[in-house]
């Protein structure tokens, strides 16, 4: 399967944006992790953002980063949201008011909680009304999602906006998921023309004994075992570097997308 | 914008449902047929709330075991239950043999998953230290985990290929289909195990009552006095092969699938109904197949006031009053996360046995809803149904299931 792609977008500690994260990427400048900024997210009409999960505001950031760059227009395009553990933070809450006698939960919390949350306030953000997934696949959520999306493009000819993310987990959820850092990432895709900046052929193999693609810097190596969308750096890595490279990402514990990077100047 | 041409039909080559109803697709259409509801008054937990449920009988009665310990929640037991019913893993086992392990994808759908497991943890959590308890910490991956039960049905079936879980609240199981035609339709599997669990818990439960979308009577979806929905759980599964491999004729197929947005609101839906009449036109389009040919709608029609009133709208657009539509909602109560695949099975057993059940619970239709709204079930032979979903963040899909 042949894919274009026409935006990216990212938010991480140490990697605020696509354009200030490349030469991060690339080695030509240190990987300095920081706090990261509060996200604009300024495409959330202002009740929407008032009211907004962290996950919906890292995702609409990059999704809305991603989108810009692409030129398309965000109510056209269908949407992948992946993400391992969704609005752990809601759950948090949510649990809290459940163990306490009157459990008088807050209707918006609730709504909140569904995995689709950020999905969902995207396309309130864009008035769109393509096909939106949500989806899961716990480690493996990027590479998950990543297939779900070139599976659109290709099947159904059409462009696709990727959200891959997972935030840090608070307190005392973290103890069973410890994620300590957040990550977010977007990819426009789109089937290929004659004016893709960067392309992207994409296969499914058996797991072999070549390992899924890791990272040079050993704190970005650190931040991919931490973070399940962070899984993408190799692949973000290998972009910045102009691409022309092969990327392995585990998928379960059986197979592999095998990504074959052309020329990627984005 | 998506291309929308006519796909070619995947047939549902075996196929099983377990809802408040009973266990295996024998007890439910049995139930559908004596018009016999699941929903009783609210027995869950030490839950106070005045509604009816659908709860499946026995889930508390044994534990997964035999290296499945790890797994053990409430809805990974259901999705255990339903695996055992009506010869699937017979099935898919032959399958597996046809195909191979690593060509047979897994796409599951839930809302909540285990996060039942995390609702008991939190009241154990320790006074001094806020900490969880230790028997949950390592089982939060197996149980609450979004892909709990894609690992656990991936695991119980022994197949290989990609496997992911769609949570899109409410439609998820639905979409799990469109998502099983592309990764045929690319060449990535040869089949796949598509299929929903869902699985009632405290966070729906309360969630539901506090947007005060729990009716405190049995759900009467399209009634003039429909107050409400009913909570149920359900697991369903089906093997999806092209039609060219699998399913002679009167098999039962899926022709068509369309998923759309509202962008709209969370929770309420899109006033004129816009994304569900896409997603049943979008349907309709890849189905090949024009409004007049639909003989069923199986509708969402939770029995909310809002949600039966705008589905009749976008039902009526594209069909006006033409084909029979009812809501069985009255039988199961709203399955969540598993009602596409609820919804799909028992399309497929109308089809299969010519059956069109009239809403249950409903004593006498909302006079401004415009569609033709069953109340008494009808006999005939069917060709075609459409099955709608639609779901919080305003997420749809409709999917039409007919005979080769």
């Amino acid at each position: 399967m042949e894919v274009a792609i026409h935006g990216i977008g990212l938010l991480a500690s140490g990697l605020v944006g696509w354009s200030a994260g490349r030469p991060v990427l690339t080695g030509h400048r240190p990987f300095q992790p920081d706090e990261v900024p509060e996200p604009a997210a300024a495409l959330l009409p202002p009740n929407e953002r008032r009211r907004s999960s962290d996950c919906v505001r890292w995702a609409v950031q990059v999704a809305q980063e991603a989108m810009a760059q692409s030129g398309f227009e965000p109510r056209d395009v269908p949407t992948v949201f992946a993400s391992s553990g969704g609005e752990m933070g809601v759950f948090d809450k949510l649990c809290c008011t459940l163990a306490t006698p009157a459990r008088m939960m807050s209707p918006t919390l609730f709504h909140q909680s569904v995995h689709n949350t950020a999905a969902g306030y995207w396309g309130i953000a864009t008035a769109g009304q393509q096909s939106s997934t949500a989806l899961s696949c716990y480690d493996d959520s990027f590479a998950a999602g990543l297939l779900e999306a070139v599976t659109v493009a290709c099947v159904e000819q059409s462009p696709v906006l990727l959200v891959a993310y997972d935030l840090a987990v608070p307190a005392p959820l973290n103890q069973a998921r410890p994620i300590t850092t957040g990550f977010a990432v977007a990819f426009v895709l789109a089937p290929p023309s004659d004016t893709s900046l960067a392309t992207m052929s994409v296969r499914l193999e058996t797991a072999s004994a070549v390992a899924a693609s890791g990272l040079d810097d050993a704190d970005l190596a650190r931040l991919r075992e931490d973070n399940p969308a962070a899984r993408s750096l190799p692949l973000l890595s290998a972009i910045a570097s102009g691409g022309v490279q092969t990327i392995r990402l585990g998928l379960l514990d059986s197979q592999q997308l095998i990504l074959e990077l052309g020329p990627c100047h984005i | 914008m998506p291309n929308l041409k006519p796909m070619p039909p995947l047939t549902l080559s075996a196929y099983t449902l377990v809802t408040a109803n009973g266990r295996g697709v024998g007890p439910v259409l049995q139930a559908l047929r004596e018009r016999r509801s699941g929903l009783k008054p609210c027995d869950f937990e030490d839950v106070m709330l005045k509604t009816y449920i659908g709860r499946v009988a026995g889930l508390e009665d044994f534990a997964l075991d035999r290296g499945l310990d790890r797994f053990d929640c409430r809805n990974n037991r259901l999705a255990w239950l339903g695996l055992q019913q009506d010869g699937f893993m017979v099935a898919v086992a032959e399958a597996k043999r046809r195909y191979g392990a690593h060509r047979i994808a897994v796409v599951m759908g839930t809302s909540t998953s285990g996060i039942l497991e995390t609702e008991h943890a939190y009241r154990e959590r320790d006074p001094l230290t806020d900490g969880l308890p230790v028997w949950y910490r390592a089982r939060y991956r197996y149980t609450h985990n979004m892909f709990s039960l894609g690992h656990f049905v991936r695991t119980c079936l022994g197949l290989q290929g990609p496997a992911m879980v769609v949570s899109t609240a409410c439609s998820s199981s639905a979409k799990v289909f469109a998502t099983a035609v592309r990764l045929i339709r690319a060449g990535l599997c040869d089949a796949a195990i598509v299929g929903g669990v869902d699985s009632l818990c405290l966070t729906t439960l309360y969630g539901f009552s506090a947007l005060q979308l729990l009716s405190n009577e049995p759900c009467r979806p399209c009634d003039e006095d429909r107050d409400g929905l009913s909570l149920g759980e359900a697991a369903g599964y089906a093997l999806l092969e092209s039609s060219d491999k699998a399913g002679g004729r009167g098999a039962v197929a899926l022709l068509g699938y369309g998923e759309s947005t509202d962008g709209y609101h969370m929770s309420h839906p899109h006033p004129e109904g816009a994304g569900a009449v896409r997603a049943i036109r979008d349907s309709l389009t890849r189905a090949g197949l024009r409004p007049e040919e639909v003989e069923y709608v199986n509708l969402h029609g939770t029995a909310t006031q809002a949600n039966d009133s705008v589905e009749d709208k976008a039902v009526y657009s594209i069909f006006g009053a033409r084909p029979a539509c009812s809501s069985t909602k009255g039988w199961t109560g709203h399955t969540l996360g598993a009602a596409g695949i609820t919804e799909a099975i028992i399309s497929a057993l109308c089809l299969t046995h010519g059956l069109m059940p009239g809403t249950l619970n409903c004593r006498r239709v909302d006079a401004s809803l415009k569609s033709r709204i069953l109340r008494e079930s009808q006999t005939g032979s069917i060709s075609c149904v459409v099955s709608n979903i639609f779901g919080f963040g305003g997420n749809n899909c409709s999917l039409v299931l007919g005979k080769l």
